[in-house]
């Protein structure tokens, strides 16, 4: 698979403080990829080395292979960082031309992208007279004026309403759906889960883990139950080897499984032994509740 | 280069502020040098006409307008400096290097439009002193008319180097104001320099001569004040107001060194700096 960016041993110190420590990870062609961390442990400084605005203390770091240097590779990258960053005095039009200049790329595009992000009526407009979403809605403008080979990400709904939030979570799908590679940075897990297919876990600088969302932990999934016969259930689980932790909340049951077991089987094995079941639910721990369970083994 | 300087003077143009200075440091000294060459009459009671005293003759003139034209150069250099800062406040700094700038490109971008703007100040200047001269000098030969045009040539680089100062002071300190705060400290800290040297060697010479290598005295050196130059042509029997007002290669090479070392040291700063 064709490589994006490859980066290898990144270490950042800032003074006595390490923000990224021995960081290496591969960003192929055509994933989504979340990068999932605590605020602090280091994504966009990392975020920020591979796109030239922060220095790295050691390691390396190369964009499509190597082939070209960092800032023509950027000229095929479409960023933005934390805040929507442009000439207030400038309008909408102008600034994205202003970009256009700067990436060498034709100024035709313009009037589309912001047709894309809902900002034709206003282009017009000063930047400084722009709302927090529109300011990000036209960062995105901005990003995908030269038709990116990846977008990167970080913290797109920072600070924005819940119509904002839906809105630039509509445009990354849409994006997504037409095969751009992208990297979005966060540390909100439902906004990850919802788009990625790839996640890097970090914490205080270092990797926790990376690879497909689906395989962060090795686990078959869990039950949820309900029953008249609880005492007898709870009784069954813990003598069964193919459970593991049996927790109660009230009168909900939480059974964790060691192995593969659908719940088909597992409903039909509760009714041979004289239980029955009042709520049955299999599911898989989410994003969230696995990113606890793999930053906490670490404590 | 075109690109890069294209770049530029888009985000100056497009900014109120910038374009209303840009005008006034083209503007201002182009009106002064009109008006001043033109007979006023104070109502009646007497008529002030520069011309009459000489100094729009060839070849003085180059000197004396380029002089004067000089002073003009803070209003360019307010541009300079937050052409920076406002880079910094606004963050286009981050963004300009996220879409694809290099660092090196930010500042020759920088750095060519200083050139830029020096040399349409320069050429401007030259063409109305050019004219005025024609109007008004003894002497239109050829030969003296373009005698001293190295004035010219000494208004560009000065310019050029000024603003080359007020480029690294805006990427030093991040901040307008601050910059031009940094230049007023500038001219202080010569000063204190020369009276330094002035108590180590004895005599104010020998202490001129050291001063003359630091930024802001080399460039003043470029151009001398023509004053003098004036009265000397009054009274040519007063051979103490005698003095060497010529543009020198080497004057021009220290500001030169100066320029360089300037620029060098504004990419470096950015090379090293986390945004």
């Amino acid at each position: 698979m064709e490589n994006i960016l490859t980066i290898n041993n990144l270490t950042k110190k800032f003074g006595y403080l390490t923000a990224v420590k021995d960081l290496s990870f591969t960003i192929n062609k055509g994933n989504v990829y979340g990068i999932l961390g605590p605020n602090g442990s280091g994504k966009s400084t990392t975020l920020g080395i591979v796109l030239n605005v922060v220095n790295k203390t050691s390691g390396d770091f190369h964009w499509f292979d190597g082939a070209i240097n960092t800032h023509e590779a950027l000229k095929k990258v479409g960023a933005i960082i934390e805040r929507p960053n442009f000439y207030p005095y400038m309008s909408a039009e102008q600034n994205l031309k202003l970009v256009c200049k700067i990436k060498g790329v034709s100024e035709d595009k313009i009037i589309e992208k912001l047709e894309v992000v809902g900002l034709l009526d206003r282009k017009d407009s000063k930047f400084k007279t722009y709302s927090l979403g529109m300011k990000q809605r036209l960062a995105i403008a901005s990003a995908l004026l030269n038709d990116p080979e990846i977008l990167i990400l970080d913290e797109p709904t920072n600070g924005l309403d819940p119509q904002g939030i839906h809105q630039i979570r509509q445009i990354i799908k849409e994006i997504a759906s037409q095969g751009t590679t992208i990297l979005l940075a966060s540390h909100l897990l439902d906004e990850v889960e919802k788009v990625c297919s790839h996640v890097v876990v970090l914490r205080k600088g270092e990797k926790l883990y990376s690879g497909r969302v689906d395989e962060m932990i090795s686990s078959h999934g869990f039950f949820e139950l309900k029953s008249e016969h609880s005492a007898d259930m709870i009784a069954f689980l813990e003598s069964d080897a193919r459970f593991g932790k049996v927790k109660t909340e009230g009168d909900l049951i939480t059974a964790f499984l060691n192995e593969p077991f659908s719940a088909q089987e597992f409903n039909q094995l509760m009714f041979d032994n004289n239980i029955v079941l009042s709520h049955l639910v299999k599911r898989k721990e989410s994003l969230e509740e696995q990113f606890l369970q793999l930053t906490d083994n670490l404590n | 280069m075109i690109r890069l300087i294209q770049l530029e003077l888009q985000k100056l143009w497009l900014n109120r502020t910038s374009r209303v200075l840009i005008f006034i440091s083209f503007i201002l000294p182009f009106t002064v040098l009109v008006l001043s060459s033109i007979k006023i009459n104070f109502f009646g009671f007497f008529t002030l006409e520069l011309g009459e005293l000489g100094i729009f003759n060839f070849p003085i003139i180059w000197h004396i307008t380029t002089f004067f034209a000089s002073y003009f150069k803070f209003f360019f250099a307010i541009v300079v400096v937050s052409m920076i800062g406002n880079e910094y406040s606004n963050k286009t700094l981050k963004q300009n290097l996220i879409d694809g700038l290099s660092k090196k490109e930010f500042i020759l971008s920088k750095f060519y439009t200083i050139v830029f703007f020096s040399l349409a100040a320069t050429i401007l200047i030259g063409t109305a002193t050019f004219l005025i001269g024609l109007y008004y000098s003894s002497y239109t030969e050829a030969s003296i008319i373009i005698r001293e045009v190295e004035f010219l040539l000494a208004y560009f680089v000065k310019l050029v180097g000024f603003f080359s100062l007020c480029l690294f002071f805006g990427m030093l300190v991040k901040r307008s104001a601050f910059a031009l705060a940094f230049l007023v400290v500038l001219y202080i800290f010569e000063w204190l320099f020369f009276w330094g040297a002035y108590e180590a060697f004895g005599n104010s010479d020998d202490a001129f001569a050291v001063k003359n290598f630091l930024p802001l005295e080399s460039m003043y050196k470029l151009i001398d004040q023509p004053i003098q130059r004036i009265v000397m042509t009054k009274f040519p029997e007063k051979t103490e107001l005698v003095y060497d007002y010529a543009v020198h290669w080497y004057e021009i090479a220290v500001v030169l060194g100066w320029t360089a070392l300037f620029i060098f040291l504004s990419y470096r700063l950015l090379k090293k700096r986390d945004l």
